[in-house]
């Protein structure tokens, strides 16, 4: 089970905002950190994984609940 | 003479080696070169409506975030959006393109697009202002950031913002107008160079 150290709500942000509020989260955690973000914006599914490949951190996981898209990502 | 003979068959010989030898090592050694380079990006912002604030802010904040090395150089209208307090207005006239909905009622209300003749948008005074509000609020219905918080944004991810000295100049701007952030006042002539460098160049 994935230890969490953030969640971010990035529910009823549209482009580029969800993106944003990712990076700026992710600064602040440290090193193999995992941050949880929920957003509702569709895009955000391929923003997550472009954004994870640009930058080196790992999607751990993308699924889609009842909430929105819930992402895992892990601090490089 | 048999060794100048000798000695140009040897460096031929090496020559096709070595020629062998980099088609096999170079594609991936610059392969190599390019994943470890930053990407960057420079924008020519030209515009100050609202509808063209958008764009520049959205994608260098997105390229920032990215970790892209980015750069807008703000020019004529786009020097607008470098004020201290943004005002920009969008106006349907002259724009067939922008959608004419009510972000407000019931959503069948919301779907419908209005019929706007031009004379209606030239002749009603404080038509733009209304457009402007409207949009403004469907924005915001949406969830989609404010033009200020934008550049926020891409102040605090280091993007670097630069006005053209020439239209500051042409437009009587003075540089206490704009936000402090504006790292430099240059021409064309220093910012070319820079979008030659960058892996995306966007006019604006």
């Amino acid at each position: 089970m994935t230890n969490v150290a953030e969640k971010l709500d990035a529910r009823g942000l549209n482009c580029p905002l969800p993106i944003l509020r990712t990076r700026k989260a992710i600064n602040n955690l440290g090193s193999g950190d995992v941050l949880e973000v929920v957003s509702s914006d569709p895009g955000s599914v391929k923003d997550m994984a472009s954004f994870c490949e640009q930058t080196g951190n790992r999607l751990i996981s993308s699924n889609e609940s009842g909430d929105g898209y819930v992402f895992l990502i892990e601090k490089a | 003479m048999s060794t100048i003979a000798e000695n140009m068959q040897g460096t031929a010989r090496m020559d096709a080696w070595l020629d062998k030898k980099l088609d096999e090592l170079l594609p991936k050694k610059l392969e190599e070169i390019d994943a470890q380079k930053t990407p960057s990006m420079s924008i020519i912002a030209t515009k100050g409506t609202l509808d063209w604030a958008y764009p520049p802010f959205i994608l260098a904040s997105t390229a920032a975030a990215l970790g892209w090395d980015t750069s807008i150089f703000f020019t004529f209208y786009g020097l607008l959006l470098l004020k201290k307090k943004i005002s920009a207005d969008v106006s349907p006239l002259g724009n067939p393109a922008m959608p004419m909905k009510m972000p407000f009622g019931p959503q069948w209300f919301q779907d419908f697009e209005w019929p706007m003749p031009n004379i209606l948008m030239a002749g009603v005074p404080g038509f733009e202002k209304v457009a402007t509000g409207l949009m403004k609020k469907t924005f915001k219905n949406k969830g989609v950031a404010t033009v200020e918080e934008l550049r926020e944004l891409c102040i605090e991810a280091d993007v670097k913002m630069v006005a053209c000295q020439m239209t500051v100049d042409v437009f009587g701007f003075d540089a206490s107008e704009f936000i402090p952030e504006v790292t430099d006042f240059v021409g064309a002539t220093t910012f070319l160079p820079i979008a030659q460098k960058s892996d995306v160049s966007l006019f604006i």
